[in-house]
């Protein structure tokens, strides 16, 4: 298969298993929102996804894939680049490149961390601070566990660093996609460029305003 | 004469013996430099010091030294070609410079280009790419009449848009991961857009983005530091369209 060995083809996948993320990106932005409607929000949303019952894992292995692709020719790549550019300049004077697009392999592992801890917490329910109960309609009670956690400083500063991450990785990366996969040309660029940093904004405050404003007591029961 | 200020300045250069030898910054002073020297005669008077010295001039590619040919190659500052946009180090003047400048000047740094000596790079990994695929097989005999086949005016502009290229290699200099797709972008975008360049499309592009990878090239990050470096102003848009055709071709 010439995809999963040319240089373009594996990028390619690398730009689809990415923005097929960001995809998901988007609408777990949208559930996690129910929060603000309060524990009937969240806890309902939260009930609806557990009745798809085999649907959850079919869905969890085909997020893992995803990310297993995205990751492994990640970093495949970066250290095919690293031996293609064996002796640094003295001196480099960039003019395009940014802190984003140059650091995209750190800010995608600090991801990668990020990721596995976020799922022990909230979905494996397996770290310390968790505390478990169901709400008044017997529903298992998403908000008061969430609420918990993210009232405790340390964990609700990881989550806004861990979106600040997020943030770097995508406001290269989304444009990256449109370049990579040929939906670009000179015009589009600079509008997608910033489209794309605009999306990852939204992705900044929107998740992270969920621990700013329950650890400042603006959002609680 | 007129009363031209000269300026002293100090060059910090690359010196390496050849290819296995470790290489080394050694430290100049270029004298009596007007503002009317182009950098590549900077460096010229520089050698002359050098000779007239009994040491061994700096070694530099240099060729048409009217920003057509593509031979000058050198890091100046961190930037390939001095930074100066669109222009190549020959078409550079001494008068972006400031009397008592310190000015780093290193070769084009890739794996793709090894070092024949001090500022001068192999960088027939070019040709490599190129014979693998940028050229379009047609009958020789005799010259066909010019407009038999129509090719839109945008469409012929665009194409001669990215055959500016001339071959310099800054894209993959200025690369933070030494690729070459500004280069082969052009040079697959220039073909794919005309008509005689289509038959051969699919064929053209796998070929060529191989033989890259072959030579030991990486891959585009999407930085678009090359379209910075080159000086033919030649644009990323190239890459977008040389993805697409691949995409083609992988279906085709
Ligand atoms: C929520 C998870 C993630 C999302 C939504 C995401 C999204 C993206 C997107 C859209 C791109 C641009 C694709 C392209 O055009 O090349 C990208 C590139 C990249 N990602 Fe991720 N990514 C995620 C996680 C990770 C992880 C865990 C790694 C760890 C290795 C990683 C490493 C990279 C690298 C190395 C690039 C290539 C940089 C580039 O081409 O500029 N990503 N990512
Ligand atoms: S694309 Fe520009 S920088 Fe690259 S080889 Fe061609 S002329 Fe030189
Ligand atoms: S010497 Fe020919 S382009 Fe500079």
């Amino acid at each position: 298969m010439q995809i999963l060995t040319s240089s373009v083809g594996r990028k390619i996948l690398m730009a689809i298993t990415g923005q097929l993320m960001v995809l998901f990106v988007v609408v777990h932005l949208l559930g996690n929102s129910s929060i603000y409607i309060g524990a009937d929000g969240i806890n309902a949303y939260a009930k609806h996804l557990h009745d798809l019952g085999p649907l959850v894992w079919v869905f969890r292995l085909a997020m893992l894939s995803l990310l297993s692709v995205h990751v492994l020719f990640g970093i495949q790549l970066t250290l095919e680049n690293s031996a293609a550019s064996p002796q640094a300049y003295a001196v480099k004077n960039y003019r395009k490149a940014t802190f984003a697009s140059d650091n995209m392999i750190w800010t995608g592992l600090l991801i990668l961390v990020f990721l596995v801890y976020h799922l022990m917490q909230f979905t494996a329910r397996v770290t310390p601070d968790i505390v478990q109960g169901v709400d008044t309609a017997g529903r298992y009670d998403v908000f008061t566990m969430v609420l918990t956690s993210f009232q405790k400083g340390g964990i609700a500063f990881i989550y806004v660093a861990a979106m600040v991450v997020l943030f770097l990785h995508l406001s290269h990366g989304i444009q990256s996609f449109f370049q990579t996969v040929g939906w670009n040309n000179d015009k589009t660029l600079p509008v997608i460029t910033k489209l794309a940093k605009v999306v990852a904004v939204v992705f900044l405050v929107g998740y992270s305003s969920i621990p700013v404003f329950i650890l400042t007591g603006i959002l609680s029961k | 004469m007129s009363d031209h200020k000269t300026m002293t300045l100090t060059l910090i250069v690359w010196r390496q013996k050849n290819a296995n030898d470790s290489g080394k910054f050694e430290t100049y002073t270029a004298k009596d430099i007007t503002e009317h020297h182009s950098f590549l005669e900077m460096l010229d008077v520089v050698n002359e010091d050098l000779i007239n010295a009994g040491k061994e001039p700096i070694v530099f590619d240099h060729d048409c030294r009217e920003g057509i040919c593509g031979m000058c190659s050198q890091v100046v500052n961190g930037m390939p070609h001095g930074g100066q946009e669109r222009t190549t180090l020959c078409q550079l003047h001494m008068r972006k410079f400031k009397d008592g400048d310190t000015i780093y000047i290193e070769p084009w740094r890739a794996r793709a280009f090894p070092i024949v000596k001090d500022l001068v790079v192999d960088r027939s990994a070019l040709d490599t790419i190129i014979q693998a695929g940028g050229y379009t097989s047609c009958h020789t005999g005799g010259v066909p009449d010019a407009n038999t086949i129509m090719i839109p005016k945008p469409i012929a502009e665009e194409a001669t848009d990215a055959a500016e290229c001339i071959g310099c290699g800054a894209c993959v200099a200025g690369c933070p991961n030494s690729a070459a797709m500004l280069f082969t972008g052009a040079k697959v975008s220039q073909l794919a857009l005309l008509p005689q360049g289509r038959p051969e499309a699919a064929q053209r592009v796998t070929n060529m983005l191989q033989a890259m990878k072959d030579c030991g090239f990486g891959n585009c990050t999407n930085h678009y530091e090359c379209q910075a470096a080159c000086p033919k102003g030649i644009d990323v848009k190239f890459i977008a369209r040389m993805n697409r055709e691949y995409l083609k071709a992988l279906f085709a």
